[in-house]
């Protein structure tokens, strides 16, 4: 097959379209093992991908399943499943198409693993759960092609890592099968490729025609940003006027909250009332569903909206991408960009607004990594085993095995390409016995080893419980909210259990940009009216906070360098200026610290520009040190750049505080305790299968039948200190919340270099940090104390006394 | 020893910090659902292989309180054990340590519905027990009088000054007090279950377990 048949060049040419040169090229290397393909959005990707499939099922004979692709997004799925019928269609075409997601239904699922179409569109967990079945070889085999869309995403996520064990299982079922990779723009297109590949095979990359560079530029406001802060709500009349000059606006956030803040004060400016809308991933699905399709038809002026729209779907006719706040990583803000003017060879135009005043420095930073093409991004490291305890669970629903064979079949997948035997023999004992030092379940083991050497699970019904909890995103704990209503109000979405915690009747939230009243929760819903007569508390979201990019920072304090700043605006070069004559500024291969009274207390600021993670961190470990020489921490916040601490007495050398071992030292004991650790236990100890998040047809016997995770962890750092997922659990907090990594990068990457300059009041650079919120005080009693106070005073006004 | 002083049908009671009751002028100990082979009976089942020291914990804490109080009577107020058969399969170290525990005192199983029969285990086995007044009963009985039950896993949330603090609690009224779970691998029902506000009176009121435990007005 040299030639794509004329069938479907004519149809293109019918449509006024010509063939893309890359994707010609993916069709005449259409053969090869795996093929990854770099192209802007709308570029013609999905057709690139699904070109040689549409060629090699023109003529009818292939009997059942030929081609897989697989996306992040059910929506995508289904999004593709109508885009790809229409040249079908018009083509004439004998290809049956289906997709199958957590949305398909009961009997189409059944009837698609005894039929299954020629080509099916699907998520990597449901491709996961095809996998899992006994009779997972009938349905996948003669399988030529797969289609990993959105591959970048996944690459960055343990949902990529489960698709490519799963992909794996594939390929000795269909040894056959060729990989074919679709991503966006990104700044290591070998380390997807090495991810996406069969090892050894080799991996084709192919990289499409970028198109032009961005129309991209910093929002211009008459009012100056504030100091601190990420609302933005000095920039409203200036976006107002940017939508209403465009005919679809998308405006990214970085948060959810600060989405819903930011709608919110968008629409009391609304005065001509156009239709704007909000999207993010804490709405109530239909809601979402809603707002999409408004937005495929062109109904929408604007949306705001969170990381929910980063991806895949072709939302309509947008010609303007506003980012609000800083891009914190400038790959991620060249996709978003990517997201305006679908045509390709049109430039995306883009507007950033930053926050505060220090983002105006980001913004600039990140504007001229836009346009000098540099991308950051950190190496993901090996596959984390969570993963593999739950794909080795997934392999023996589907089957017995044996240890060797599944083995082989994970090295071969690019994350566990550096497994060691021995790390694999830790993740099977684990799913077999638990893995405890204390051997209990010799009796009860998961996992058994037949006399003839292979592994099946001890009870057969034990099948139906791994495939439904099989999967690796992570639900925080989440309250559905509805409107009161006599038999259960409109769904609005969800919050956070502990906001819903922190709640009282009367308490007015924001949600879906509408001011809700908390009336009380009933069968865990949290049942809201719409009587707003307070300002609103914030509903606070999981979220992720992102740090700045190494990449990023590393940009700052290359331009802090510079003599002046013809680039940035007057307000905040004079501000730097300024900075230089009280103090200096923070330069790349040495730590500045400024000491310095203000009100009283002493602080310290410490400008490690290493992303809010591990400044956070790096306060917590500073202060643990302050304590333990004496002097008396009170307090300490942190942003990207710096971490601000005060207290009782001044620092005169900083050099003890900053020795590395003793901080690792501080490390390890502080982390054993603390609330990152568990939260990060929980999703590790979920993901292997020691936590069952669907129990199914067990009694609900309300909640005192389940207990907190805590207290699992607590148990095993008590008796189990080194057990399997406690090691899984330190590895993933370093690189995650933690971010230890980019402490000791910066450590040894400055050495002695400190610099502590005594002041005698607060700098301009330090100034903004005082009015940062998400100060962490330091306590030890606090609890306790807060308790005796709130206990008394409740007994008090209740009209009681203590017995 | 941190303990919360209260009275109760006219009995000086103290609450404990770890969840355990401690009657003085009897010398007695209670703990509720200690749910001892809790683990093993998810393995067997099919489940998890949760990590298998609960038993050795729960008794751990169990044998640290009766240190502390030197009690001589220990009720066990149902629920001890997560089945029969866990009772049947517990390890040797954990039965010796139950051993232990019980030489040189007297120790009542009450039934629960977890353990509804008798346990191979020494001890005496009750349905209830009555003592001066006070009833000691697995589940809360609706006309209870002076009755001490479990059964529920009582928890309480609070929201002090933006932190939002839930712990194990003790429920009280006039009538009843019920314990919070003792054993480890236990969860709580919030005191705002219909369940709970249902059984008890209008002012009932709760008391916090932890470091030191706390008296507050029971939220519902």
């Amino acid at each position: 097959m040299t030639q794509i048949p004329a069938r479907i060049t004519d149809w293109f040419s019918a449509k006024g379209w010509s063939v893309h040169p890359h994707q010609q090229e993916m069709f005449d290397r259409a053969h090869e093992p795996a093929t990854l393909l770099i192209a802007p959005t709308g570029g013609g990707k999905t057709m690139a991908g699904f070109l040689p499939s549409l060629t090699e099922l023109a003529d009818g004979d292939q009997p059942g399943l030929h081609t897989i692709y697989v996306s992040p997004l059910k929506a995508l799925a289904a999004d593709i499943r109508r885009n790809l019928r229409v040249p079908v269609d018009e083509i004439g075409l004998p290809i049956r198409i289906e997709d199958r997601t957590g949305d398909t239904s009961a009997t189409q699922k059944k009837r698609q693993r005894a039929d299954p179409p020629h080509i099916l569109l699907t998520t990597p967990e449901s491709l996961a759960l095809l996998t899992s079945y006994e009779d997972a070889h009938r349905m996948f085999d003669g399988v030529q092609r797969i289609i990993v869309d959105e591959i970048h995403a996944l690459a960055e996520s343990k949902r990529g890592d489960q698709l490519m064990l799963a992909l794996a299982r594939l390929q000795t079922l269909c040894p056959g099968l060729r990989r074919v990779g679709l991503s966006a723009t990104v700044e290591d297109p070998e380390g997807i490729a090495w991810f996406l590949s069969r090892h050894p095979d080799p991996c084709r990359i192919i990289q499409a025609d970028p198109g032009p560079d961005p129309d991209i530029a910093m929002l211009q406001t008459d009012e100056m940003p504030p100091w601190s802060g990420g609302g933005a709500a000095y920039a409203i009349p200036a976006v107002m006027e940017q939508i209403r000059q465009h005919k679809t606006t998308l405006i990214f956030h970085n948060t959810r909250a600060q989405a819903e803040i930011f709608f919110h004060n968008l629409w009391l400016a609304n005065d001509d009332g156009l239709p704007i809308g909000i999207h993010h991933g804490s709405l109530d699905r239909q809601q979402r569903e809603r707002v999409e399709a408004a937005m495929v038809r062109g109904d929408l002026r604007a949306i705001v909206c969170t990381g929910s729209l980063d991806l895949g779907i072709d939302w309509g006719d947008v010609d303007l991408v506003i980012q609000i706040g800083a891009p914190k990583n400038v790959k991620r803000l060249v996709q978003r960009i990517g997201r305006a003017n679908h045509r390709y060879n049109a430039p995306s135009k883009a507007l950033l607004v930053p926050a505060n005043r220090f983002e105006v420095v980001e913004c600039v930073a990140a504007l001229e990594a836009v346009k000098a093409h540099d991308l950051d991004g950190d190496p993901r490291g090996a596959g984390p085993r969570d993963v593999l305890c739950q794909h080795i669970l997934t392999t023996a629903a589907a089957g017995p095995f044996q240890a060797d064979a599944l083995f082989a079949e994970m090295v071969a997948a690019g994350p566990y390409a550096q497994l060691t035997r021995a790390e694999f023999d830790a993740c099977l004992e684990f799913c077999a016995t638990g893995g405890y030092a204390l051997r209990a379940y010799d009796r009860w083991q998961r996992l058994q080893q037949r006399p003839d050497g292979l592994w099946q699970l001890r009870d057969p019904r034990a099948a139906q419980r791994i495939r439904m909890n099989l999967g690796t995103i992570q639900d925080t704990d989440t309250l559905k909210v509805r409107l009161r209503r006599n038999r259960g109000g409109k769904p609005l979405g969800e919050i956070e259990e502990g906001f819903a915690a922190s709640l009282t009747p009367g308490d007015t939230f924001l949600i879906g940009g509408q001011i809700v009243r908390y009336e009380g929760l009933r069968e865990m819903v949290v049942e809201v009216s719409r009587r707003a007569d307070k300002k609103p508390k914030i509903a606070t979201f999981m979220g992720t906070k992102f740090a700045t990019s190494t990449q990023l920072s590393d940009r700052i304090l290359r331009m802090f360098s510079q003599p002046d700043w013809p680039q940035l605006p007057v307000h905040t070069a004079e501000w730097l200026a300024l900075q230089r004559q009280m103090s200096q500024l923070p330069q790349r291969d040495r730590l500045l610290i400024e000491s310095f009274p203000d009100k009283g207390r002493e602080h310290l600021c410490v400008y490690g520009f290493a992303g809010r993670n591990a400044q956070q961190t790096l306060g917590l470990l500073l202060t643990k040190r302050m304590e333990e020489i004496g002097l008396a921490p009170l307090g300490f916040v942190a942003t990207d750049y710096a971490t601000l601490i005060w207290g009782l007495d001044a620092v005169s050398d900083p050099r003890p505080l900053f020795r590395l071992d003793a901080l690792r030292d501080g490390l390890e004991t502080w982390l054993a305790g603390n609330a990152v650790m568990k939260r990060t236990f929980r999703a590790s100890a979920t993901i292997a299968g020691l936590i069952e998040r669907n129990t199914g047809g067990q009694r609900k016997s309300g909640r005192q039948a389940t207990f907190s995770s805590d207290i699992l962890y607590d148990t095993l750092l008590k008796y189990d200190p080194d057990h399997l997922l406690m090691q899984i659990t330190r590895e993933e907090a370093m690189r995650g919340l933690v971010d230890f990594g980019r402490i000791e990068a910066m450590i040894s990457r400055i050495g002695d270099r400190i610099d502590l300059l005594r002041l005698d009041r607060v700098s301009p650079l330090a100034a903004p940090l005082f009015l940062e919120v998400g100060k962490v005080p330091v306590k030890g009693e606090a609890e306790e104390r807060l308790l005796a106070v709130e206990s008394a005073r409740l007994m008090q006004t209740a009209g009681l006394e203590p017995h | 020893m941190n303990t919360l002083a209260f009275t109760f049908a006219g009995q000086p009671l103290l609450a404990m910090g770890s969840g355990a009751l401690w009657w003085p002028d009897q010398n007695l100990l209670c703990v509720s659902d200690l749910h001892l082979g809790k683990s093993e009976r998810m393995a067997r089942r099919g489940g998890p292989a949760l990590p298998p020291y609960d038993n050795r914990e729960t008794l751990t804490r169990l044998a640290g309180d009766l240190h502390r109080t030197g009690a001589t009577t220990v009720i066990c107020l149902g629920d001890s054990f997560d089945d029969v058969e866990a009772s049947a399969a517990l390890p040797e170290e954990d039965r010796l340590h139950i051993a232990a525990l019980q030489a040189g005192r007297r120790w009542l199983w009450i039934e629960g519905n977890h353990d509804p029969g008798p346990v191979e285990m020494g001890g005496t086995h009750r349905l209830d027990w009555v003592c001066k007044g006070l009833t000691f009963r697995h589940i809360a009985l609706p006309d209870g009088h002076g009755e001490i039950s479990g059964h529920y896993h009582p928890k309480i949330r609070l929201n002090a000054r933006g932190r939002s603090i839930a712990r194990p609690a003790f429920l009280l009224d006039h009538e009843r007090l019920i314990l919070p779970a003792y054993g480890t691998y236990t969860g709580g029902l919030c005191s705002t279950a219909t369940a709970l506000t249902n059984i008890m009176a209008p002012n009932a009121q709760a008391i916090l377990t932890g470091a030191q435990p706390r008296l507050v007005p029971m939220p519902r």
